[in-house]
């Protein structure tokens, strides 16, 4: 899904002048996502993907982003979290020759234990080789940062490594998928709003993520699930949506639930139940329920940080519980993402994110 | 008649106005005649010696040397009487620091075009002065000084010697050889003494004496 | 009885006004010109360090070529994706709005915090930055400058405090297009903290080399020499001011005798005594050295623009026009008044507190004490002689210039009186005439009071002297350098490298020859420098300024096996001809040496040929055109392309721009010159006013032997014009002295070229009127006193203790 994180039109913002900027009051919607898309390519209602290409970036799109969180566990059963992201923000649309080119790159990454959060950014430029994708063999990059395919998967995304440093952490992953990659909305074109935004949104919800956390206190050794997001648009949000909320979730009998909602004048929700088999059904307002239950203050705003999730119609009703309330991304743009425990009908795991929460 | 002084008077513009200092001060001296000039402090006898030499000017009267009255003359004439008609003997720093003995000697001789080097060898005899004339003034003691100037003030020879208290400055009995050593002098050249001093000692070696009271001769 | 002590010494000043105001001026005069120098050298080492600070780059170490002046960015890259947190500067130099301006490009996403760059995150500020033309940041100064010139490639510039002026900030893209550098970089900033475990940075990046922050940066070091210079100028003149003070102070207390004898015999202790009068010099200090502050601040902000001006135009750096308050140089300028202060009355202070209560208060006897200090000071005068010899012969550095300029000066002042002493004694023996014996006479016992402010007077010349011989002689051999560099009819520049080889064939259908005028930065002895590449042609052959060369030079660089350095290179780097010279893409043996005083850095030339191949993808875009008739081609070129004024320029138009440089760089010299020349001047005045009181028991008896006091005054005024001439003569030879040390070691040390020395009479003659003028000014009113001197106040001298 997701709007996520999406910040990175603010890039520049976020970079040189800091969050205030960034996430100043106005109508621009979180990290400016509510602005205008002129000359931007607009998604396609009747777009197809075509893999492994649309694994590639799309700069006539404003934003983009590869985007992985893996819900973890470590030997001793403690639950840990990972976040590896990638934004391609385009300032302009297409590409230009090397330092011209219009194509900014902004990367998170995060590790979440249940006692702390380590979070990092990385900014660069695209035309120099600094940072950027390549859809075959698949790899996309920023400074030592890295999502890597790896040889061996019938699609080039099936098997991958990711590597990533900051202050107090780094991480090296294996990630191998169990099954295919699967398209949100209709064939890929998810709505995202009463006006009609939309996006290209798929993901690969089905890694076995295995690997190596560093910690201040030493490495563990961690296994979990893992749930790639690819998605890209140029106007995802309503000038008058303030953030979002989203769940990535992995129940133990193997099907996922992706459940969002675009906070905006009425809540906007949609979502995709992905089966055990893989066969995904796309989910309307009126079929995904979230409420939050309890609240967390958490850097001087209060968030919530346990929701309950139901989907009425497929007999799910499970509340996700943050591992850690105050896995808080303090970065240039700042936001709440961390790994869940999900209790009720289906239990399991997975990945909270919420944007737009004002001190 | 050498000096004719004829109703002199000076008057000196002090802070408390103006103060007459020679309320007409009239007399005479003769081609080698002396005349000793005596009075308190302040009565006027080194002002009226000051212009008789024509280095103060005064404000009425006469004064005739040789029949030239120094009223109407200008500085330059005046400088010109000091030069050739005058000597002057003061009671101290008469001399050039800058020369010798010697040349302070022989200075006002060779400013008024009469130098003679014989003259002056005689004069340094005279005024046992001979081994000391390559001595800078600094170098001599007072009555050695003022005895220098003495020779200065004949070797030009002037016409009229003028001195004011040229012993005053000088223990008694070395003041005594000096007033021996100029009196000698001034005899030997023939010129006329005006001498100030307030000793009736040294005045009655004097061929006559003026009083000076309150600006006038008493 | 301190208070009673403090108010009877200070009541002779309530009498004596005049001498009041020559010691609050003469201080106030040695605090000001010394401040002012400071005050302008506070400015520009400010400007250097803010140049230096863009970017943090002051702190922060970086990754440079071995050898090079830049080097691809794909290093960058490498060493980004091997995780070091590196950020790219591209820094160079153009010319543009007649300025020397410094183009600094960075990356904003990964660049240290900068000023300025915060501004771009309005919107579709940082893309505008980032594509072509893109945008220049600017401070509001320059971007003023600017708004009537055009910039290579054309990009907008915005005004941003923070930003050094002379620098623009852009983006590292736009900046590799104007400065003709694409996917190059000069260095790599390495951020603070650099986290444990990285790769080696050797292997990734081989070729480059981690060099510690550079502190106050190139600037600095580049005008150093410059700015020592100021110094050496600010320090004289503050000397010559001290001048004063001395004879002000001692003249002080002289007259105080009296008083202070009195105030002994009422039972106040020398000690005390010596305390109440150097708490009197400390105020005087305070007062007269806060005025000097005020005053220098005043001369700092009139020579500023031609310091700015000069320092531009020798190395290009940028110093802001007005001069803002500083507490250095603020506290630097009372410190050294009190200290100055202290100095000069030291010698009176001690003596009165040694003072016996009873002393006989008899004029000081100056030519008997003065004849064992004689012998003295010729002896010192002969140490200093001796060990500015030893500088000149083994002395290495700016600093040993200065100091053998030290040594030479201050033996010259000391053996001053020694020698007028000599000139006096010899004129004595000779002249004949009682006035005649006596002048000579009296001006030898004239001669120890003076002497110091003669010293003074003669620094004050020499300086003059050597300064100006200095200045006339490097103009007359760069107006002769000019002539033979310049030997083009006309010199055009185009604005992109594809008019560049169209103008090349315009011009080549309508002139005699059009030379390429290619160069690029490099490393050159291990300091930044160009390398240019010269085509074959009878132009450079002819006329170029070699001043060493072996025979077959143009045929070596013409087959791109030898290679012609400037002189300051081969000096600094002490080549002889056939040493090899490390040059991008390989060494090469020296095949010639030339004169260059456009700028003190290292210079190469490589022929055309071996130039496009050490520095491919160069594009050919300016030339100088030999032609018959440049005033016809030139209206041809600009008509058929277009170009701005500045981009065609006939010979003369350089000569005159270069020239005008030149004029601007050493105003500043002149204009010090002159002041110090009026400090000598009042403390002459000063002296002779304090030796005026004790003129009076050596006037008076002369005077009475039948000498006018006009006669005398006129006496008076021949002898300072005398002093002066004598003092001025003597000052010539050790002027010349200096001017060769100037030329021959300073300049060497500081620029790197040697110049001959040329003399001109003609301006000799001008100071030698200069310093009687001054001369005749400063006795102007002692002598004025002496010819108005009331007979009572002479004939006092005969009557009255003193």
């Amino acid at each position: 899904m997701n709007a996520r994180a999406a910040a990175a039109v603010l890039l520049a913002a976020m970079a040189l002048a800091g969050p205030a900027a960034a996430q100043g009051a106005g109508g621009g919607g979180f990290a400016g996502l509510g602005s205008a898309a002129e000359g931007f390519a607009l998604p396609d209602p009747a777009w197809r993907p075509d893999f492994p290409a649309d694994h590639g970036p799309h700069p006539g799109f404003r934003i983009e982003w590869w985007y992985l969180t893996a819900a973890l566990e470590g030997p001793d059963g403690r639950a840990y979290g990972a976040q590896w992201t990638l934004f391609r923000t385009a300032l302009a649309p297409g590409e230009g020759a090397g330092w011209s080119s219009p194509q900014v790159w902004l990367a998170h990454a995060a590790v979440t234990t249940e006692t702390a959060h380590f979070a990092a950014e990385r900014l660069a430029r695209g035309g120099i080789g600094q940072a950027g994708v390549t859809a075959d063999p698949f790899a996309a990059w920023i400074d030592d940062w890295a999502m890597q395919g790896l040889p061996g998967g019938a699609d080039a995304l099936d098997r991958i490594a990711l590597r990533a440093r900051g202050e107090g952490f780094a991480f090296e992953l294996a990630a191998e998928a169990t099954g295919p990659v699967v398209l949100h909305g209709s064939g890929g074109y998810s709505v995202k709003g009463p006006g009609g935004q939309a996006s290209h949104y798929y993901s690969q919800p089905f890694y076995r993520v295995t690997g190596t956390l560093t910690l201040p206190e030493g490495p563990v050794a961690v296994t979990g699930t893992g749930w790639l997001d690819r998605e890209w648009s140029s106007q995802p949000l309503d000038a008058d949506q303030a953030g979002w909320d989203w769940l990535a979730l992995h129940f133990d009998d193997g099907s996922r639930l992706m459940a969002a909602q675009v906070r905006g004048a009425a809540p906007y929700r949609f979502g995709t139940l992905i089966g055990a088999d893989s066969a995904a059904r796309p989910l309307d307002g009126d079929a995904v329920r979230l409420t939050p239950l309890a609240g967390a203050r958490v850097a001087g705003r209060d968030v919530p940080v346990r929701w309950r999730v139901a989907v009425p119609d497929a007999g799910i009703d499970v509340t996700a519980e943050a591992v850690n309330p105050q896995a808080w991304m303090d970065l240039g743009v700042s936001y709440w993402e961390g790994p869940v425990r999900v209790t009720g009908t289906h239990p399991g795991r997975g990945y909270l994110e919420m944007t737009g929460y004002s001190p | 008649m050498l000096l004719d002084v004829d109703g002199l008077t000076k008057t000196f513009a002090t802070a408390e106005g103006p103060v007459a200092v020679l309320r007409g001060v009239s007399f005479a001296l003769d081609a080698g005649q002396s005349l000793a000039l005596t009075g308190e402090s302040g009565s006027g006898k080194s002002t009226l010696l000051h212009c008789v030499a024509g280095l103060e000017p005064f404000d009425g009267g006469a004064v005739r040397i040789g029949g030239a009255d120094l009223a109407g003359m200008g500085e330059a004439a005046r400088a010109a009487l000091r030069r050739r008609t005058v000597g002057l003997v003061f009671q101290q720093f008469n001399l050039i620091p800058s020369l010798t003995a010697g040349a302070n000697l022989a200075f006002q001789a060779r400013l008024a075009g009469r130098h003679d080097p014989a003259f002056c060898a005689h004069l340094a005899a005279r005024l046992g002065l001979s081994g000391l004339l390559d001595r800078y003034p600094e170098q001599l003691s007072g009555g050695q000084q003022q005895r220098v100037a003495i020779g200065r003030a004949l070797a030009a020879r002037p016409a009229l010697l003028l001195a004011d208290e040229p012993t005053g400055n000088l223990d008694e009995t070395t003041g005594d050889a000096v007033m021996d050593l100029l009196l000698d002098g001034v005899a030997e050249a023939g010129a006329a003494l005006l001498m100030v001093t307030h000793s009736m000692r040294l005045a009655a070696r004097l061929g006559g004496r003026l009083h000076l009271a309150q600006g006038r001769i008493a | 009885m301190m208070r009673a002590g403090m108010a009877a010494i200070l009541s002779h000043w309530r009498r004596h006004p005049v001498q009041l105001a020559m010691l609050l001026a003469g201080l106030m005069l040695a605090t000001a010109l010394w401040t002012g120098v400071q005050a302008i050298n506070a400015e520009a080492r400010a400007s250097y360090a803010r140049a230096a600070a863009v970017l943090g780059q002051d702190r922060l170490e970086r990754f440079v070529a071995e050898g090079a002046a830049r080097f691809d960015q794909a290093a960058h890259v490498a060493l980004r994706r091997a995780g070091w947190p590196v950020s790219p500067v591209l820094e160079g130099r153009i010319r543009a709005g007649g300025l020397r301006l410094t183009v600094l490009g960075v990356d904003p996403l990964t660049a240290p915090p900068q000023s300025g760059l915060a501004g771009l995150a309005a919107q579709g500020g940082f893309l505008r930055f980032i594509t072509p033309p893109g945008e220049v940041l600017a401070h509001p100064v320059t971007a003023a400058r600017l708004t009537e010139a055009a910039l290579p490639g054309g990009p907008a510039i915005r005004a941003a405090e923070g930003v050094p002026e002379g620098t623009l900030i852009a983006d590292i893209g736009i900046a590799q297009a104007m400065l003709d550098a694409p996917g190059q970089v000069s260095r790599l900033l390495i951020a603070a903290e650099v986290p444990a475990g990285l790769p080696d940075w050797r292997e990734i990046a081989p070729g480059l080399v981690r060099e510690a922050p550079e502190g106050a940066g190139d600037l600095a070091r580049l005008t150093d020499s410059f700015h020592l210079n100021l110094t050496a100028f600010g320090l004289l003149a503050f000397a010559v001011g001290l001048f004063i003070v001395h004879a002000a102070v001692g003249l002080a207390f002289e007259e105080r005798r009296g008083t202070f004898r009195t105030l002994r015999a009422l039972g106040l202790p020398g000690g005390r005594l010596a305390a109440l009068l150097a708490g009197e010099l400390l105020l005087f200090a305070v007062v007269a050295g806060g005025a000097g502050v005020v005053l220098g601040w005043l001369i700092a902000a009139a020579l500023l623009p031609d310091v700015a001006a000069t320092l531009s135009g020798l190395y290009g750096a940028a110093v802001p026009g007005s001069v803002a308050l500083r507490a250095e140089w603020v506290a630097a300028g009372l410190a050294i008044a009190v200290a100055g202060t202290l100095a000069a009355g030291a010698q009176a202070l001690w003596r009165i507190a040694r003072l016996p209560v009873l002393a006989p208060a008899r004029p000081r006897a100056w030519a008997m004490a003065a004849a064992g200090g004689l012998r003295a000071q010729a002896a010192a005068a002969g140490a200093l002689a001796v060990a500015a010899g030893a500088l000149a012969v083994r002395g290495d550095g700016v600093v040993a210039g200065f100091a053998l300029i030290g040594c030479l000066l201050l033996a010259a002042a000391l053996a001053l009186p020694v020698a007028l002493h000599l000139a006096l004694r010899a004129a004595a023996a000779r002249v004949r005439g009682v006035l005649a014996e006596w002048f000579v006479a009296d001006t030898r016992q004239q001669v120890p009071g003076l002497s110091l402010s003669l010293m003074a007077l003669m620094l004050a010349l020499a300086a003059n002297v050597g300064v100006a011989t200095m200045v006339a002689s490097f103009r007359a051999t760069f107006t002769g350098w000019l002539d033979q560099r310049l030997a083009a009819e006309l010199y055009v520049t185009a604005r992109s490298p594809d008019e560049g080889a169209r103008l090349a064939s315009f011009l080549a259908a309508r002139a005699e020859a059009v030379l390429p005028i290619v160069s690029a930065e490099a490393v050159l002895d291990d300091a930044p420098g160009q390398v240019f590449g010269m085509a074959d042609h009878a132009t450079f052959r002819d006329a170029w300024p070699l001043i060493a060369a072996a025979p077959d030079v143009w045929d070596r660089v013409a087959a791109g096996t030898g290679v012609l350095v400037n002189e300051q290179l081969w000096r600094r780097a002490g080549l002889r001809l056939g040493d090899p010279l490390p040059l991008p893409g390989g060494a090469l043996p020296v095949a010639g040496v030339y004169s260059d005083y456009g700028n003190p850095a290292g210079q190469a030339i490589l022929g055309l040929a071996d130039f496009d191949r050490r520095f491919p993808g160069l594009p050919h875009q300016a030339f100088a055109v030999r032609t018959a008739d440049p005033a016809g081609v030139a209206e041809a070129v600009t008509a058929a392309f277009d170009l701005p004024p500045d981009r065609v320029l006939d010979q003369a138009a350089v000569k005159r721009f270069s020239l005008a440089v030149f004029e601007r760089t050493f105003a500043v010299t002149g204009a010090l010159n002159l002041l110090t020349l009026g400090v000598a001047a009042v403390a002459l005045l000063a002296s002779m006013v304090t030796l005026g009181a004790m003129r009076l028991p050596q006037l008076a008896p002369v005077w009475a032997a039948g000498l006018t006091r006009g006669r005398l005054a006129a006496l008076e005024m021949a002898r300072t014009l005398m002093l002066a001439a004598l003092t001025a003569v003597l000052a010539l030879p050790v002027g010349l002295a200096l001017a060769w040390v100037l030329l021959a070691v300073v300049n060497v040390q500081a620029f790197g070229w040697r110049l001959p020395l040329h003399l001109f009479p003609g301006d000799w003659a001008v100071l030698f009127a200069a310093a009687l003028a001054a001369a005749a000014l400063a006795a102007a009113l002692p002598v004025r006193r002496i010819a108005r001197l009331a007979p009572a106040d002479l004939l006092r001298v005969f009557a009255h203790e003193r």
